[in-house]
């Protein structure tokens, strides 16, 4: 039978496709020698080397400040925007709305970065705001695009929601408000935090964006590894590189963890 | 029909029996479209203080959207509604004297069972030590007390809706709608659960108008039963009523089982007609008001009144028949019977099973089978 081999094996190949590369640069972070190509002994010096490069601390600190407030402002947006797609039934534009929401997933992220960019320029012409381009730029950027996929997530659990919770709250006496923080909130909370550590690691993740709407003194992490991979890639980065993997892997799998729970919870 | 059971004056017990009653609950000529779809059309009803209503119909006929009118969810596209002599028009769900069980129970899956049950006193401004007396009392009283605690999740599909009827009681709301409340429960839970809402109703005194699809648990449940299709109340009238006396073919046929025979009147004495029928020959029963001579009606009796002997009865007994038993079933306390007559129509036809050591008649005996003027419903619609 072809099946007994051929799912077992097509599917390490995948894997191994998928994280060689990834292994590799983390076995190398741990790698003594100054080669990146040579194997030189098991050491941690490379981490404590990151620990003392200012440059690289001082863009880790802005890219997590800009995290935190991207994505906790896309949350709130996100939420917004979805609860008013999902429950105001059809008013004029839905479909429209529906779709700008949607779009910044498929765009092309030079596209956003460029029209960001532009946006930001004439703002700065027009109303003297923002006066500079940096950290708020970046969060202003991020925000909207992270809210798209906050609101994506976040719609589809206000639609499995039953309707008849919030229309419950309100026959026991609660208005429309009090209804959305007593009722709805805490029902699609854990699809909010997941939204949240996705906005999270996507604006941990994003250079392109950044590079376009960041300006000086406010550069992300990936902007300072990409310019230092420029100059050929040093271990440091290998190190600076499995913290990444780690964070991001560490927000995706408790994401995933929640929403796995909440479904299985109904 | 338990407050019928009741010692007291009749009147005060079925107030619809009086002309000068005033209506707790009032809907005058309520229409609902859906776009170009009418779910429900022009419904009158008036419901009385302490009565259980049900309203009963097939699936899709329009019961849930007109309790849903009622609750505030949705807006009549005509007509008005009036609770307590109040226009609900421009009242929303939260400020109605209305509490709602939900098909779905609906309960909040973040909170637990006390929390539930006291979220509407909370919203009503009592203070949480005495919202949480009221609570305790509550949940005493629908058998939840060890479950305080838990999670929705955690309860079984019996003791949630016992939750939901406690959450929906508790605030003591002057009208309570229940949407199916029994539907998802068990045979035996389904007939305890329906002497306990009796029990529950009787003790707060409260309105219920009860949505159901089950002429069984409406018939148990009713003062008076509404029976509904495609949007429109065709009948308005107490339990007996309803199966007595239907007032036109779809009642009877909805309502229990019925045979219904075609016939024309062939003549008419004061309130007595003969009506002949293709398969039961000339029929003598009590023919309603309006009705003419020629006119084509609708013969129904139920199963259960069919008289079955095997000896033909005594000469001149009117509206009996000959037929043959083609099945029989054997149900414990009844048998059914499916009958042919002579001109091959199929009956079907109950006997009680009274004693114990009766020689019953069975397959492929020919018998008589008698039905006595005042079984017969003449049917014109
Ligand atoms: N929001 C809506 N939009 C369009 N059509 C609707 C809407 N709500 C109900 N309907 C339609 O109205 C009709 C009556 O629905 P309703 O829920 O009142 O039925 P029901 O009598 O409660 O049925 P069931 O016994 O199955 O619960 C149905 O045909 C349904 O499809
Ligand atoms: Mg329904």
């Amino acid at each position: 039978m072809r099946g007994s081999w051929f799912l077992p094996a097509a599917s390490f190949l995948g894997f191994a496709f998928l994280y060689i590369p990834i292994l590799s640069l983390i076995i190398y972070s741990f790698n003594d020698s100054q080669l990146v190509t040579v194997w030189g002994g098991f050491s941690t010096r490379w981490y404590g080397e990151l620990l003392n490069d200012a440059q690289i601390l001082g863009a880790a600190w802005i890219s997590l400040k800009v995290g935190v407030l991207s994505a906790t402002i896309a949350t709130v947006i996100g939420t917004l925007a979805a609860f008013v797609l999902t429950r105001f039934g059809r008013f004029r534009g839905r479909l429209l709305m529906t779709g700008m929401v949607t779009a910044p997933l498929v765009m092309p992220e030079v596209l956003i970065g460029l029209s960001l960019l532009l946006l930001f320029v004439s703002m700065e012409l027009a109303l003297g705001w923002p006066s500079e381009r940096g950290m708020v730029t970046v969060v202003i950027a991020h925000s909207t695009f992270c809210a798209a996929y906050v609101a994506v997530i976040a719609q589809s659990r206000l639609r499995d929601m039953d309707d008849s919770l919030e229309e419950a709250a309100r026959d026991l006496g609660a208005g429309p408000v009090r209804v959305f923080f007593d009722i709805t909130l805490p029902v699609i909370a854990p699809a909010l935090v997941s939204g949240w550590l996705l906005a999270f690691t996507l604006s941990l993740d994003d250079l392109v964006i950044a590079s376009f709407v960041s300006g000086p003194g406010a550069s992300t992490l990936p902007m300072v590894i990409f310019s230092k991979v420029r100059l050929g890639v040093s271990p440091d980065v290998n190190a600076l590189a499995t913290l990444i993997i780690l964070i991001v892997a560490v927000a995706v799998s408790v994401a995933g963890w929640v929403l796995y729970r909440q479904s299985k919870r109904g | 029909m338990s407050s019928q059971a009741q010692p007291a004056v009749a009147a005060d017990l079925r107030p619809w029996t009086d002309p000068d009653a005033t209506p707790f609950i009032s809907v005058k000529g309520v229409s609902k479209r859906f776009g170009t779809f009418t779910a429900v059309s022009d419904v009158s009803l008036d419901i009385y203080r302490g009565e259980v209503f049900c309203l009963l119909g097939g699936s899709g006929c329009g019961k849930t959207t007109l309790l849903r009118m009622l609750a505030g969810f949705e807006s009549p596209t005509e007509g008005k509604i009036l609770i307590d002599g109040k226009d609900m028009a421009n009242v929303p769900a939260d400020r109605r004297p209305t509490n709602m069980m939900f098909q779905s129970y609906a309960l909040f899956p973040h909170m637990s069972v006390e929390k539930n049950v006291a979220y509407g006193l909370l919203r009503e401004g009592k203070s949480k030590p005495e919202a949480m007396d009221r609570v305790a009392q509550m949940l005493k009283l629908v058998k939840l007390e060890p479950y305080a605690k838990r999670k929705p999740h955690q309860l079984s599909g019996g003791q949630r809706q016992r939750v939901a009827l406690a959450r929906a009681l508790v605030k003591q709301p002057k009208v309570l709608l229940l949407d199916e409340p029994l539907g998802a429960l068990d045979k035996k839970l389904r007939e305890e659960t329906q002497f306990e809402l009796i029990r529950i109703q009787e003790t707060l005194g409260v309105t219920f108008i009860v949505v159901t699809h089950d002429q069984e648990e409406a018939m148990t449940l009713a003062t008076r039963i509404g029976v509904m299709t495609e949007g429109e109340i065709r009948q308005i009238g107490e339990p007996r009523e309803i199966y007595e006396s239907p007032n036109s073919r779809f009642v009877a046929d909805f309502i229990g089982s019925v045979n219904l025979f075609e016939g024309t009147v062939a003549s008419l004495n004061g309130a007595q007609a003969v009506v002949d029928t293709a398969d039961l020959g000339p029929v003598t029963t009590t023919a309603p008001e309006g009705v003419s001579v020629g006119q084509t009606v609708t013969l129904a009796i139920r199963p259960e009144r069919f008289a079955l002997t095997r000896a033909a009865p005594a000469e001149g007994t009117p509206n009996t028949c000959r037929a043959m038993v083609r099945d029989m079933g054997y149900g414990g306390h009844i048998s059914s019977y499916r009958l042919k007559l002579g001109n091959g129509r199929i009956v079907s036809a109950t006997q009680s099973n009274r004693l114990r050591d009766e020689d019953p008649i069975m397959w492929d005996e020919e018998i008589s089978i008698t039905f006595p003027p005042p079984v017969v419903r003449v049917l014109t619609r």
